[in-house]
């Protein structure tokens, strides 16, 4: 099976506290950790491990700039086979339809059975996987937290949906799912498996390569600003010695039954 | 102006809860907006439920149709497109249905698309400008959406308050209008949650924990805590998803509903899936050592300080006070 992961480099929230910068445009980009995007990572080893069963490739494949073939090389390093950078200075101001757009010309290039992307990513849309789906006029399913192959036609896969329950269904190839995280157990990379593809050629293709050009990319939707939502009440904040904090505490969870 | 239509989920012939959410998000588009819900199903569960809506919508679309009896987004998705008028905005709630449906239903009705949506500030011409939130609720944004080919709206649950349940629409049985549709989807069942050694929806105090433990050794740590107050542990998705706890101890959208007394969020930044299994309004303390975490702006009361230290201290303070 000939796999295709569309992986996103995104500031890691586990390493980071995301703040405004002083203009209030922007989130502070600066000192910032990046990573993979948690659920693509998921993608890919899902990937590597259906590839393990039945043969064929996985092919990581993102949207971005030089500084993102960084995140193609330690899912290579994971064990997919091929990388591919899409990267021109025309995508940076698209969105989550011209991400699409850009898959779509790039999967066009490739033979491709199975294509995943991550269920979500740093901006909690969770929209490029469905979008490229209706594009290549392929089915499509979210958060899949389980995928079985039938045959060379069909998969069986199971959605995480709520109440975590776990929704079972029958889907054609070629087709596009959106893989949530727990699906897997991703391998660790450690730093000599980096080394080993640090030099492994990775193609890129720009818009021109693409046939792809500014109409095609135009937004529909802008992001106009970040800000940081007023309070509501927000929570009263104990302050003072670890000691001082535990006394108040234990006083108020006395008082609303939270100690037996 | 565009026609604005609310696609309603429903379950057990009971419309969920969005329902009269989506009616909210739908007059803040436009205030003087006739609003049509659209419902798919089968038999008389569906009857019950556009009769329900019926109570609050201008006017209900109903799609009869043996493939409509589980909600199949391959399936009701070829049908929007083919039902809904050019330049229609469609509002269908942020869950694991929306999710399935509306990214592509953008692309197929060539309108905007704007998911997970938290406000709408209006219309000013062509252009909705809404909020969103991104890095799991860290920081909200402003965004512009152009409608003027029409948009597809996923707002959040809860998000906006619940319509009045003030009209009386009419309900149109439209199901002669779905005729074929080609679905590469087949649903066969759905698999009930495990079943876990303790039920964490029955609990009146919970020690929840979420990334902050950082590792499976430190579980202990909130163990020890949970025994000393006398309460049981919960977690966060992270936690499951590393397979440190069993999926039934998970508090969330994706989890249980849990609705304590006194919940202690340890390590746990609060994002929105996490908050929506959390019901009762129970007493919410946060201990985070990011003072920035968006748990704190919804606890009770705050703690900022690293678990790891913080809850073997008040475990100690615990056992010696008994």
């Amino acid at each position: 099976m000939e796999i295709l992961v569309c992986i996103k480099r995104v500031p890691d929230t586990s390493e980071n506290e995301i703040a405004l910068n002083s203009a209030g445009n922007d989130i502070e980009r600066d000192d910032l950790v990046y990573s993979v995007n948690e659920w693509d990572n998921y993608a890919v080893e899902e990937a590597i491990q259906i590839v393990d069963r039945v043969g064929g490739s996985v092919t990581v494949v993102t949207v971005g700039d030089d500084e993102s073939e960084e995140v193609l090389r330690r899912e290579m390093a994971m064990g997919a086979n091929k990388g591919l950078l899409l990267a021109d200075d025309a995508f940076a101001e698209t969105d989550g339809r011209g991400i699409a757009t850009i898959l779509k010309a790039a999967v066009a290039k490739g033979t491709y059975d199975l294509i995943l992307t991550g269920a979500l990513a740093d901006d909690g849309a969770g929209q490029v996987g469905g979008m490229l789906a209706a594009m290549l006029d392929y089915p499509f399913a979210s958060v899949v937290n389980k995928i079985e192959t039938v045959n060379d036609k069909t998969l069986k896969i199971g959605r995480e949906i709520e109440g975590g329950n776990q929704e079972i269904s029958e889907i054609s190839l070629p087709c596009v799912l959106s893989i949530q995280t727990g699906i897997n157990e991703p391998r660790y990379v450690g730093i000599r498996g980096i080394r080993k593809v640090a030099s492994v050629e990775i193609p890129t293709l720009a818009a021109g390569d693409l046939g792809l050009d500014a109409a095609a990319l135009a937004p529909k939707v802008k992001r106009l600003d970040y800000f940081v939502p007023a309070l509501g009440k927000g929570a009263e904040m104990l302050e003072g010695s670890t000691e001082e904090i535990i006394a108040k505490l234990l006083e108020m969870l006395k008082a609303k039954g939270g100690l037996k | 102006m565009a026609q604005i239509f609310a696609y309603i989920v429903h379950k057990n012939g009971v419309a969920d809860d969005t329902a009269l959410e989506l009616l909210t998000a739908a007059k803040k588009i436009d205030p003087a907006a006739s609003v049509t819900a659209i419902v798919t199903g089968e038999g008389s569960a569906l009857d019950a439920v556009a009769g329900q809506v019926a109570k609050a919508y201008n006017e209900v679309w109903k799609f009869s149709a043996p493939v409509f009896a589980y909600p199949n987004a391959e399936a009701v998705r070829p049908l929007l497109v083919k039902v809904l008028p050019a330049g229609a905005i469609l509002l269908v709630a942020h869950d694991t249905f929306g999710m399935d449906l509306a990214p592509g239903l953008s692309i197929k009705l060539n309108a905007a698309l704007v998911t997970d949506v938290v406000g709408i500030e209006g219309l000013d011409g062509s252009t909705l400008k809404l909020v969103r939130q991104e890095f799991g609720g860290q920081v909200s944004t402003h965004v512009a959406a152009d409608v003027s080919t029409g948009a597809v709206l996923t707002p959040r649950a809860g998000s906006f308050t619940a319509a009045e349940a003030a009209a009386s629409g009419p309900v149109v049985d439209k199901s002669a209008e779905a005729g074929d549709l080609v679905v590469k989807r087949r649903f066969i069942e759905v698999v009930a949650a495990e079943v876990g050694d303790v039920d964490i929806t029955k609990e009146d105090v919970l020690v929840s924990i979420g990334r902050g433990i950082e590792e499976q050794d430190n579980i202990e740590i909130a163990q020890d805590l949970a025994k000393a107050m006398g309460a049981v542990v919960s977690c966060s998705r992270p936690i499951v998803d590393a397979k440190w706890l069993e999926k039934s101890r998970q508090v969330g959208t994706s989890g249980q509903t849990v609705k304590p007394k006194v919940y202690l969020a340890c390590g746990i930044s609060g994002s929105f899936q996490h908050l929506g299994g959390l019901k009762g309004n129970p007493f919410i303390v946060a201990i985070n050592k990011n003072a920035k975490a968006p748990i704190f702006q919804v606890a009770d009361v705050g703690i900022v300080a690293n678990i790891l230290e913080f809850m073997p201290a008040l475990t100690e303070a615990i056992e010696e006070g008994k």
